[in-house]
């Protein structure tokens, strides 16, 4: 058996993205010993590639947005399955966290007197969304970073974390996992544990994610016996580039429409008309007239179709691509060349223009994009109490992508960023407070790490088995195929008897080499959270058997009344198999639930 | 892909992400030959600390591919364990950086149709910095030059407690903010790339876009000339402009960070006339307390913001 | 508030270990000596030509009945006693001896010694330090400007004020060259047309020193506070950007504007009248 390092803190943060950060400065301004773990360098997290903005009632740009709208928009955009709890908190507490920001040196675009511009996105009744051009994200984490680095965390880059370990009476007490540039084994012993390991995404062919978000934090907490929430809800990004194929699935941010980009077809016509949903007609424009009116003047007009939440431009986009009325490589035409002045658009979205020209070796000023949607967040993970993060594992916390609940069936665009701070600093305080609270030294079973360590290594025992790559691309095909944007029962339960064969093959991948800096190990250490988050999704969607929000369900077409009054909540059995229950809403408060009903002035 | 997946694509099924071209199956299938079509090589450098070589990998073409598609698909057919830093593949995290025929360059941001054709593409890992292995280079050189800067010390906010910039006030500071942090600037600047024993006291471009971002930032407080003078190595910079060359971001780090730097180092060090201004005029970096009392007045948002 | 060298936490890096990749002087396989040999070939023939000329110590006025006053740049303004009648400026020194373009070209050159953009091609084409980006230094050792003489370098801004006196100078010799031969009267020959080029070019190279971007507002933080210094650095940011290419079209023109006096002078060719 391999000896390894062990570490000692208060609290130990997985992830190092928005939510990790947040938290990781929660717990050490809190005077906690913090450890900040994550799968690659610094700054270099998922969030780096959120584009538009985030997304708080801050009224900088129009004085009546208020806190009450933004929760409305977030319950609606998330189909009524949100935790109403977490979209009140989520709306009243991120203004505060965006200025925290700007106190930590970052710098937003800016109104013309001085104070932070907020741009339009899709379901927001409000330009809302605090951003700087179209690289929010990078800006975020940056700010975030900086400022735990001024904080003095204590940061372990390219450390992969194996399994979460729990002591004698079930509190969440080590973490094991793997340096990634020699391969050797780590403990780190902790009082509390915080999850902020982001999105699932690789299990798809096609998605926005990059390379870390393979569900690895929902495995280790589903593992650990944490209740899993509404996994079925995965949203598909309406606008991601198709062409060249090596970049598909780059993201092409809704900034693009929030800032005068229009959705065409083959046949030039602006088809989000043809698709406004009775839920979202009294709000949307009815003419193209009224929606470009819209942009200078939100008051006496209504929000373009093209800013519809994201499942239904999804899904919009699907049905003309279907129809063959798609762009010649499969997709449909985002135009904000005619819409908007070459200048405004580099200003606006230098990225956006940097990344066609360099990829795909088009102008964006000139010419219309090529967009479809792609695996984008995941709107379901780990079951956390609204007010603090806290799983059902005692000392397990869990925040940003990871945790579930905030956004119910359909994430609005510019939440995440905002849930992020919001949740991750909460997480972060319960985290300290539970660690405080703990007493005596965390202890784990040596056996069980040992345990963990030598099935890491079994791959490097096997001479004759399959490569990782191959396990890892058959998952993404049956994904992509069979836990698409349309689902269908056959297709579903074809998916899971697929997966069982796959988690047969993962059990008997072989990798060559030593375990330093071995991209081959590493996922083959990857696959097997991969195949439990994608169980977990498939079978979530199986159960699901209406259409709302991230799921479309082919043979249960529309929304149904009972299943939009329950959460599906999956936990592991003593056997080793997951448990599937309906769990009605938790009742929101009469004046809340006022809010939803009230039409907007 | 298994057979039994093959199949479950059955007609009903309506999800057009599915459709994907024929061609795009070439990638599933690494060191799958075309029929006498297109190829490309990649010339990698393999190693650990105790030495290396280049190895060859020839792979079938297929248009549009970056140089990092490649190197996945050399990785998922012959060398599983050829070791390569990536994340977003699509130039914002700045993980993939290499050198792509001797010039640094990201692997997901450089196209193999825009490379000399016919010839191996040779790539190596970054030379500033100790190799891990193959093309994975430790970085921490880098971090530890950002936990020696002295943090951002804003003055107290407006009396609404909210902080009031100009874009024009903050557009400087964003240009730098762009930073992906792919420290190839840092790898490309001779000083510590040829020269080892710098390192102990350089900071490098990257972090001279910091320094800057900061002396240049509206709220910021602190003066940190004398220091950046003393100990972050900017007068070893000869300005010979490799770092704004290999940006991926396309920030002038030498007009806009590191000329300016060295100029405000010369008002607060080298000038004589500057000195003895401040003697007179005793001027310096306004007060915290003096800035916060003439911030910009509350007014209401126009139409322009929108 | 200052952060002092004190509060500042020196972490040790670690030195040594391996270096990324293959011990070699580049793996760069295109042209990458092409613009440092240009650099080299180019600078090399403007200093031989410029002491060529600054020791042929003749011909480079035209003035009198048949032309107008052409002066040379490399010449003007001519200080001292042995400088040819009618090329004289206000001064006269008379215990110099040698060429008086050795005096004036003094202050020009220092301005363009230490021209951040000048230093930029002759460390890369000069000293090989490096020669081009992803190309080991040509010398093991390297302190950059941390020490004499080359700590000099951040006078930069004194050279640029001696600059700017050559160009009023150079502007007048340029605004003289408007007058006609004998009457007094207004007219446009070739000369002119050369010494405003000239004249023109130096300030534009002047003006979008880096230095000058500095003074401008480079060192305002809050250019919501100082409007006109915003505008001033906005105007001179654009001219910056091309601060390699006025470096080069001037330092080419004033060389020719020197050829074209002195082919004048000698009698090669005439200074034709334009209107």
């Amino acid at each position: 058996m391999p000896d390894h390092e062990t570490h000692d803190f208060d609290v130990v943060i997985i992830g190092a993205g928005g939510a990790g950060l947040r938290a990781a400065i929660e717990t050490k301004e809190r005077g906690l010993r913090t450890a900040l773990v994550c799968k690659s360098l610094l700054g270099k997290a998922h969030t780096v590639m959120a584009e538009g903005g985030a997304a708080a009632a801050m009224g900088n740009v129009w004085p009546d947005d208020n806190w009450q709208v933004h929760f409305r928009d977030t319950m609606r955009g998330g189909k009524l399955l949100s935790n109403w709890r977490m979209a009140q908190l989520h709306a009243q507490e991120s203004p505060e966290r965006i200025y925290e920001l700007e106190r930590w040196g970052a710098l937003f675009d800016r109104t013309s007197d001085g104070r932070i511009l907020q741009r339009d996105f899709g379901g927001h009744r409000y330009a809302r969304l605090a951003h700087v051009g179209d690289r929010t994200g990078l800006e975020m984490i940056r700010t975030l970073q900086q400022q735990a680095v001024a904080l003095g965390v204590e940061v372990f880059m390219e450390c992969k974390v194996l399994r979460l370990l729990k002591d004698a009476d079930g509190r969440a007490s080590a973490a094991v996992g793997y340096w990634r540039p020699s391969g050797d084994f780590v403990t780190f012993n902790a009082k509390a544990f915080v999850i902020a390991t982001g999105g699932i995404g690789k299990s798809w062919l096609f998605t926005t994610n990059s390379w870390e978000c393979t569900g690895d934090g929902d495995a280790i907490a589903a593992w650990a016996g944490a209740d899993m929430l509404d996994m079925e809800f995965v949203q598909f990004h309406p606008t991601c580039m198709v062409w060249p194929m090596t970049a598909r699935g780059i993201l092409v941010t809704e900034g693009v429409r929030g800032d005068g980009g229009a959705l065409r077809n083959a046949e030039g016509r602006r088809f989000m008309f043809d698709y406004i949903p009775p839920m979202f007609a009294s709000e949307t424009a009815a003419t193209e007239e009224e929606a470009d009116r819209w942009y200078d003047d939100h008051t006496n007009n209504r929000r373009p179709p093209d800013l519809l939440p994201r499942d239904e431009v999804a899904r919009s986009i699907n049905s003309e691509v279907k129809a063959g009325r798609g762009s010649p490589h499969g997709g449909v035409f985002l135009d904000i060349a005619t819409r908007r002045s070459p200048e405004y658009i580099r200003r606006r979205l230098p990225s956006m223009y940097h990344q066609f020209k360099e990829l795909a070796g088009l102008d964006i000023t000139t010419d219309p994009m090529e967009v479809a949607p792609f695996q984008h967040y995941m709107m379901g993970g780990i079951w956390v109490e609204a007010d603090t993060g806290a799983t059902t594992v005692p000392g397990l916390f869990a925040a940003g992508e990871a945790a579930a609940g905030m956004h119910g069936a359909n994430r609005l665009g510019g939440n995440s960023l905002s849930d992020l701070l919001v949740f991750g600093r909460r997480a972060g305080m319960a985290a300290s407070d539970f660690a405080g609270g703990r007493l005596g030294t965390p202890t784990v079973e040596e056996a069980e790490v040992d345990q963990i360590c030598k099935a890491a290594l079994e791959p490097f025992g096997r001479d004759s088995g399959e490569s990782p790559y191959n396990v890892h691309r058959d998952l993404q095909e049956t994904m992509q195929q069979l836990v698409g944007l349309i689902r269908s029962e056959t297709e579903l339960v074809r998916a899971l008897d697929a997966l069982d064969k796959l988690d047969e093959r993962t059990k008997k991948v072989s990798v060559t080499g030593t375990p330093a800096y071995n991209p081959g190990w590493n996922l083959a250490t990857d696959l097997p959270a991969m195949l439990t988050v994608s169980r977990l999704v498939t079978r979530a969607a199986i159960e699901r058997r209406e259409s709302r929000g991230g799921q479309t369900r082919d043979d249960y077409p529309k929304p149904d009344l009972e299943l939009g009054k329950v959460n599906l909540i999956q936990r592991l059995r003593p056997d080793g198999t997951y448990e599937l229950e309906q769990v009605p809403l938790p009742p929101m408060p009469a004046e809340l639930a006022a809010l939803l009903e009230e039409e907007p002035k | 892909m298994s057979p039994d997946t093959t199949a479950g694509a059955s007609p009903v099924n309506q999800d057009v992400s599915l459709q994907v071209p024929a061609q795009a199956h070439l990638e599933t299938h690494p060191g799958l030959s075309p029929d006498g079509g297109p190829s490309v090589t990649l010339s990698i450098w393999r190693g650990d600390p105790g030495g290396g070589a280049f190895v060859e990998y020839q792979m079938p073409a297929i248009e549009g591919e970056v140089v990092l598609d490649v190197v996945h698909r050399v990785q998922a057919g012959p060398a599983p364990d050829l070791a390569c830093r990536w994340n977003c593949k699509a130039g914002k995290c700045g993980s993939c950086s290499a050198e792509i025929n001797g010039k640094p360059g990201l692997m997901c941001m450089t196209r193999m149709d825009q490379l000399p054709q016919g010839v191996p593409v040779v790539v190596a890992p970054l030379r500033t910095f100790p190799v891990i292995r193959d093309l994975v280079t430790d970085v921490s050189f880098n971090y530890t030059m950002a936990r020696q800067l002295p943090p951002f010390a804003p003055r107290p906010a407006g009396p609404d407690g909210i902080y009031r910039m100009m874009q024009i006030d903050v557009e400087r500071g964003q240009e730098f903010r762009k930073c992906i942090e792919c420290f190839m600037c840092q790898d490309v600047c001779h000083v510590i790339r040829d020269h080892e024993e710098n390192k102990a006291f350089y900071a490098g471009p990257r972090m001279f876009i910091r320094y800057m971002e900061l002396e240049s930032h509206p709220l910021d407080t602190n003066d940190r000339r004398e220091l950046i003078r003393r100990r972050t190595g900017l007068s070893l910079c000869n300005i010979t402009k490799c770092c704004t060359e290999v940006c991926p971001e396309g920030i002038h780090i030498t007009d806009n960070a590191i000329i300016p730097l060295k100029e405000r180092v010369v008002d607060a060090s080298y000038d004589p006339v500057a000195w003895l201004g401040r003697k007179i005029l005793r001027r310096t970096k306004r007060s915290a307390a003096e800035a916060a009392a003439d911030a910009p007045a509350f007014s209401s948002p126009t139409r322009e913001d929108r | 508030m200052s952060t002092t060298v004190e509060q500042m936490k020196p972490i040790p890096v670690t030195l040594g270990g391996a270096r990324g990749g293959p011990d070699q002087r580049t793996l760069r396989r295109d042209r990458w000596w092409a613009n440092p040999s240009t650099t080299f070939v180019f600078l090399t023939a403007f200093v031989v030509y410029t002491t060529w000329a600054v020791f042929q110590n003749a011909y480079y006025y035209v003035g009198g009945a048949a032309h107008r006053d052409l002066i040379s740049p490399f010449y003007s303004p001519c200080l001292t006693a042995s400088c040819v009648p009618g090329a004289h400026g206000g001064l006269v020194i008379t215990w110099w001896m040698i060429s008086p373009a050795i005096l004036t070209l003094g202050g020009p050159l220092s301005f363009r010694f230490t021209c951040y953009y000048y230093r930029k091609a002759y460390y890369r084409s000069f000293w090989q330090s490096p020669p081009g980006c992803g190309v080991a230094d040509g010398h093991a050792r390297y302190t950059g400007e941390t020490r004499f003489p080359l700590i000099l370098q951040n006078i930069h801004r004194y050279t640029w004020f001696i600059a700017l006196i050559f160009n009023v100078i150079l502007t007048i010799d340029a605004i003289m060259a408007f007058r006609l031969p004998g009457d007094g009267g207004i007219g446009v020959s070739i000369g002119t047309i050369v010494l405003v080029l000239n004249a023109l070019l130096l300030w534009v190279y002047s003006l979008s020193c880096h230095w000058c971007r500095h003074l401008c507002g480079g060192n305002v933080n809050r250019f919501s506070e100082h409007p006109i210094r915003h505008r001033l650095w906005k105007l001179l940011s654009p001219l910056n950007h091309y601060h390699m290419q006025f470096a080069w079209v001037s330092l080419t023109w004033v060389a020719l504007a020197d050829v074209y006096v002195r082919l004048v002078a000698s009698g090669w060719i005439l200074d034709h009248k334009l209107f």
